[in-house]
């Protein structure tokens, strides 16, 4: 098989990711924007206000945090750099996302597991139910014997599926 | 004085609940007609000395009597009448018994009903009803009695708050009180927390109904649902309105730009919201079929035992840390107690496990009773995640010692693809028929909404290609939309055709008669456009934030935003308000003058900003005044949202509710539920063994 033409367009597409991700970080001349520390902080939250993104807050002390983010960013940092740089100082109680690794991931395994729990016990009643309408039938009832229903409701209700039809 | 009284009645309240409690209880069990027809009237009774008790503490928050810790704390010479009344929920002790008093008022109304049918039933309907109105009343007359007074000790020059006097105390009164707190001071005060405790409170009645059927024997027919099926309706209600209107509040107040934050306090309330939404689906298999039924009682209790929760998490502070947990004796109460209504209601259905088996049996996967379950599982599985997203901070602190954040992310990465799922079975659902559905005739039936929707979704995709994300959702929304929208007009073509009706009275023929049927289909549209709200709010908000002086714009899509100028001025209510002049403009034409403020409390030393939108049916556009240079007001900062399609879920939430009301319309058949009898006539009342 020919690897070329695959090898060609990865290298394109690491190039055209990498213009962009240097453009995305330079922004302009005025980088970082207010634009540029908010995007960082939406995923920050602050150890003394419950519940209130970083982006949003009003406190004195988020301001200052994100006047922080902010040279932090003018200095040339990532926003990944930035983000661990919080973590590294106050915890992993700064992130808005739970960590998918260690105690953490708890938070996301449990659902998922109850999840599939709760689908595959739906799946096997499901079974049970229909097999135990099956061996309780009487052998001679097949599905095409009518069903036992008075001959004028049958009738009322042949009438009400052609109305419906 | 008047306190003395509103206590006294509390007091008269909690001995009428226990005497209820145990009169339901022991009447029931011995066959004592006359005890049972006494234990009611003390039930009945509860609502008058609470409203006398409720009246009271609202006039003390009225006339400022701050000799009273509670009014001391939440009222203020600065706030209005209006926001006076209202402090009556803006804190523990005041907001419990107002949740008392709300579920007294349905009690009430329940002994009220004709008992003609189910007089077997009002014994312990009455007993466990009544067992959580004595914990409630009990809580709030002895561990958050909103009557206790201050007192000044002279000898340790310390303010106490205690209903008796203590030892060496002089009576006590502040000059002005501490007032609502800030972002409570708005006209959404009265929407967002009545309805919300109304919703709560209302779920006392079917799991009451649920339990004492449990308790007789009489579960495994559905008499207890049909009869609760208009009281659950009005608390699911009450308790959906008070999700829109908090989340609008929220939108107004909080300054954050959205509607829904996945808040502890938000979660706590849509978690018994999903369960109770489950439940009045899956009642529909146990009164046609005759299944489900140990699911159901499953269901309800899960429901009651969730508004319990959801009181227990917005009322004892447990959310801010579980350090708050035992600072009073509030927290382990609530626990104990929820604890003990959850397990003992278990208890009660395990013994009746092997009456409750269901008439028949699951006959195809492919059936509405088979949808309905895996719409029940995925129902459960978001309140699940959303339950473990809310507490797992909580966890984390008691295992690790810190807390963890749990945001926004999670909640939206695990419940957005259940939330679809629930979406595509609302549109199918209604398609797929009882016992059993044949495959090709279900694609025969959805092949006109499918190919419409994708038609739909194709034109929409093209607009915003610049999302190719959001072009699954709106094919969703779309789909959805159109499936239920057939369903209307498959209806109203076989009234046309059989009756010869014009469309439009075959339309209002065909929902009057069937109300519930078709009322539950205007609720699904309702939903559908909370749906669209909520693709806008994910796939096509926007924000940008910028610092302008005089003059200057700020872009967001096609508005620019000029600032004018800035000032400063005193305003009511002790705030100093900071307010910015600005004019938005579409392209090169303005459209409106916007003013974003904010508010700064002095006394609590708590800002509040204000938002100025400029509202459309496409979208908002959400302005934000957040900092200003403090010299001069030279130079000024606003964060503008612009939120597409948000309007659609405010407005959608007025279709739930028009929806809600043509499903619970009484019909002529139906209108006898809606007498009431002061002395009905109980003399016959057979024994029943207690189980």
């Amino acid at each position: 098989m020919d690897r070329k033409p695959l090898l060609v367009a990865a290298w394109l597409l690491a190039a055209v990711l990498i213009v962009a991700a240097a453009s995305a970080q330079e922004g302009g001349e005025d980088y970082p924007t207010d634009d540029d520390v908010n995007r960082v902080a939406k995923n920050l939250y602050c150890p003394v206000c419950p519940n209130t993104p970083l982006d949003v807050c009003e406190t004195k002390a988020c301001e200052d945090w994100r006047a922080q983010i902010r040279d932090q960013l003018a200095a040339g940092w990532t926003e990944e750099r930035v983000i661990a740089y919080f973590v590294e100082q106050y915890g992993e109680r700064v992130l808005a996302e739970p960590r998918r690794k260690g105690f953490t991931s708890l938070v996301w395994i449990l659902p998922l597991i109850a999840i599939s729990l709760g689908l595959t016990g739906l799946g096997r009643v499901m079974r049970d139910w229909r097999r135990t309408r099956r061996s309780d039938k009487a052998p001679d009832e097949t599905l095409k014997s009518s069903p036992a229903l008075p001959p004028d409701v049958l009738d009322r209700i042949e009438r009400e599926l052609k109305e419906i039809s | 004085m008047l306190a003395e009284i509103g206590w006294f009645a509390l007091v008269m309240a909690f001995g009428l609940s226990v005497y209820a409690t145990l009169g339901g209880a022991w009447g029931g069990a011995r066959g004592r007609p006359a005890l049972v027809a006494s234990a009611r009237n003390a039930c009945l009774l509860v609502f008058p000395f609470l409203t006398i008790s409720v009246g009271a503490l609202v006039y003390s928050l009225l006339r400022l009597d701050f000799s009273l810790a509670y009014v001391a704390d939440v009222s203020s010479r600065a706030m209005s009448n209006f926001l006076r009344v209202t402090a009556l929920w803006g804190g523990q002790q005041g907001s419990l018994l107002f949740w008392a008093w709300l579920m007294s008022a349905y009690l009430a109304a329940v002994m009220l009903r004709r008992w003609d049918g189910d007089r077997d039933q009002l014994p312990y309907v009455i007993a466990v009803a009544t067992l959580t109105m004595a914990f409630f009343v009990g809580v709030v007359l002895f561990i958050s009695n909103p009557f206790a007074r201050l007192w000044h000790n002279p000898m340790t020059q310390e303010i106490v708050s205690a209903v008796f006097r203590p030892a060496g105390g002089m009576p006590y009164a502040a000059q002005d009180g501490g007032g609502l707190n800030p972002l409570l001071r708005h006209f959404g005060m009265i929407g967002h927390p009545p309805t919300t405790y109304l919703g709560f409170t209302g779920f006392v009645v079917p799991y009451a109904f649920g339990i004492a059927a449990l308790l007789t024997g009489k579960a495994g027919d559905d008499a207890w649902i049909r009869s609760t099926r208009r009281w659950t309706l009005f608390a699911w209600a009450f308790l959906s309105l008070g999700l829109i209107l908090g989340g609008r509040w929220a939108y107004d107040v909080l300054g954050w730009g959205g509607f829904w934050g996945w808040d502890p306090v938000e979660n706590a309330m849509l978690m018994p919201w999903l369960t109770a939404t489950a439940f009045l689906h899956s009642v529909m298999i146990q009164e046609r079929r005759g299944m489900l039924k140990i699911w159901n009682l499953i269901l309800i209790v899960l429901t009651y035992a969730l508004a319990l929760f959801g009181t227990f998490i917005t009322r004892t502070g447990v959310v801010g840390s579980v350090h708050a947990f035992a600072r009073s004796a509030l927290g382990p109460a609530f626990f104990v107690f929820i604890g003990v209504t959850f397990l003992g209601s278990m208890g009660v259905l395990f013994r009746r496990w092997k009456d409750l088996r269901g008439e028949h049996e699951l006959e195809s996967a492919v059936s509405r009773e088979g949808v309905f379950l895996l719409q029940n599982l995925l129902f459960l599985a978001i309140t699940f995640a959303v339950f473990w997203g809310t507490v797992f901070p909580l966890l984390s602190e008691l295992a690790t010692g810190t807390k963890i954040t749990v945001g926004p992310p999670y909640f939206k990465q695990v419940t957005g693809p259940l939330f679809a799922g629930l979406l595509f079975l609302m549109g199918f659902a209604p398609l797929i028929a009882w016992r059993k559905q044949g495959l090709r005739t279900l694609g025969k039936a959805a092949v006109v909404p499918v190919l419409g929707s994708l038609a739909v979704a194709a034109i929409w995709g093209w607009a915003h290609r610049m999302h190719p994300a959001s072009i699954f959702a709106l094919w969703m929304v779309s789909l959805v939309l159109l499936l239920v929208l057939y369903e209307f007009w498959k209806g109203i073509q076989a009234r046309v055709r059989s009756h010869g009706e014009p469309p439009w009275t075959a339309a209002l023929r065909l929902v009057g008669r069937n109300r519930r049927r078709y009322g539950g289909y205007v609720v699904h549209l309702g939903v559908l456009m909370i749906a669209l709200g909520f693709v806008g709010d994910t796939y096509f908000k926007q924000e940008t934030q910028g610092t302008l002086a005089a003059g200057e714009r700020l872009t967001i899509g096609e508005y620019s935003l000029e600032f004018q100028d800035l000032q400063s001025y005193p305003g009511s209510d002790g705030r100093e308000i900071v307010e910015a002049s600005a004019r938005l403009y579409r392209g090169d034409k303005q459209v409106a003058d916007l003013h974003p403020r904010r508010d700064f409390f002095v006394v609590q030393e708590q800002p509040v900003t204000v938002p100025a939108v400029y509202s459309t049916f496409e979208q908002d556009v959400y302005v934000l005044l957040v900092g200003w240079e403090p010299i001069g007001f030279q130079s000024t900062t606003f964060k503008i949202y612009l939120n597409p399609l948000i309007n659609w879920a405010w407005l959608g939430g007025g279709v739930l509710i028009v929806g809600v009301l043509i499903a619970g319309w009484p019909t002529r058949a139906t209108a006898s539920e809606l007498t009431y009898q002061l002395r009905p006539r109980l003399a016959r009342t057979p024994a029943v063994g207690g189980g």
